[in-house]
């Protein structure tokens, strides 16, 4: 069984449990939507008291707080207990076009070039993880929502600017893949 | 413990999203690359049986744990703040190979540099909530 759930699980596996996730927080009578803790943080760490955004009752997030740090300890969960150690199967092509720009094929889950302890000691690779984190953090805010609050909760009750954010979403990340990667790496 | 259901439910989402490898970089660019189906199956399947269960909580008019109506807040109406927004977005979902969900499960998996991608993240809602009045939206 361990064994079984070792393996990296399929698609279809993976797509039914996130739709049974958005399910359950729906039977809690929340909405599912990940990236509204980054306001909550910031809310908690008293910048309501500067900028309005923030000033709300946060503490009415709290559920979401303890959804991310059961996701910090899945992450730990399954790097310490169902983990193979292999590296992600990504397609031939997809390991030629990334060693173009430099990374090597893989070897775990992420690339050592980006996520590993010697980035650390990287000024071009902090600022890139920086500059990344504030697109992210600033796009979700503005679009009011991330993967899982327009991709997964708004497209599954039909809303059509849940739609016009994923097309964003994906022109912005076909313009980082082929525009600027090739400028960055 | 009245939270223990959302850390769990936390939980099973942070070892789906490592066990179908969605919290890696190379499946986010192999993604924006078009080399694999893998991520477009997962975000496929959620959304055809997300869109089935919304259906049918609606259609049934179900109700939540504690007996509330479950009620959907429909999307404000506009398009400049759904496009710019979501290509800033993906400009950083590409360039960091995580989404907000992921960013966290990866710190669970001990990469521990994804921190300042985390602090990013957080900077930049702050930025956002600092610049609000001033942006199309």
């Amino acid at each position: 069984m361990l064994e079984t759930l070792s393996q990296p699980w399929p698609w279809y596996v993976s797509g039914a449990v996130i739709a049974l996730i958005m399910v359950i927080i729906l039977f809690f009578g929340k909405s599912f939507g990940f990236s509204s803790n980054l306001r909550v943080i910031c809310a908690a760490c008293g910048a309501g008291k500067r900028v309005p955004f923030f000033d709300f009752n946060w503490k009415d997030q709290r559920w979401n707080l303890l959804f991310l740090v059961g996701a910090i300890l899945g992450g730990w969960i399954s790097s310490t207990f169902l983990s193979n150690g292999e590296a992600v199967q990504i397609s031939q092509s997809t390991i030629q076009d990334i060693q173009a720009l430099g990374f090597s094929a893989p070897q775990g889950m992420q690339p050592e070039e980006l996520f590993g302890m010697e980035s650390l000691f990287s000024f071009k690779t902090i600022a890139l993880l920086l500059g990344g984190g504030l697109l992210i953090g600033f796009g979700s805010r503005h679009a009011g929502g991330c993967t899982s609050g327009h991709a997964i909760s708004g497209l599954s009750n039909l809303q059509w600017p849940s739609l016009v954010a994923v097309i964003g979403f994906f022109i912005g990340g076909l313009i980082m893949t082929f525009l600027l990667f090739p400028l960055i790496f | 413990m009245k939270g223990l259901k959302f850390t769990l439910t936390g939980i099973l989402f942070g070892i789906v999203m490592s066990k179908s490898e969605a919290i890696s970089w190379y499946r986010i660019q192999e993604m924006f690359r078009f080399q694999s189906f893998h991520m477009y199956g997962i975000i496929g399947t959620a959304v055809v049986l997300g869109v089935i269960a919304v259906y049918l909580i609606k259609k049934y008019n179900l109700r939540d744990y504690q007996g509330n109506p479950i009620t959907f807040t429909p999307k404000e109406k506009s398009v400049p703040r759904y496009l710019f927004g979501g290509i800033i977005f993906g400009l950083g979902w590409a360039l960091v190979g995580a989404c907000p969900g992921p960013l966290f499960v990866n710190l669970g998996y001990a990469y521990w540099p994804i921190l300042i991608a985390i602090f990013g993240g957080v900077a930049g809602t702050y930025l956002y909530g600092v610049l609000k009045d001033r942006l199309p939206h």
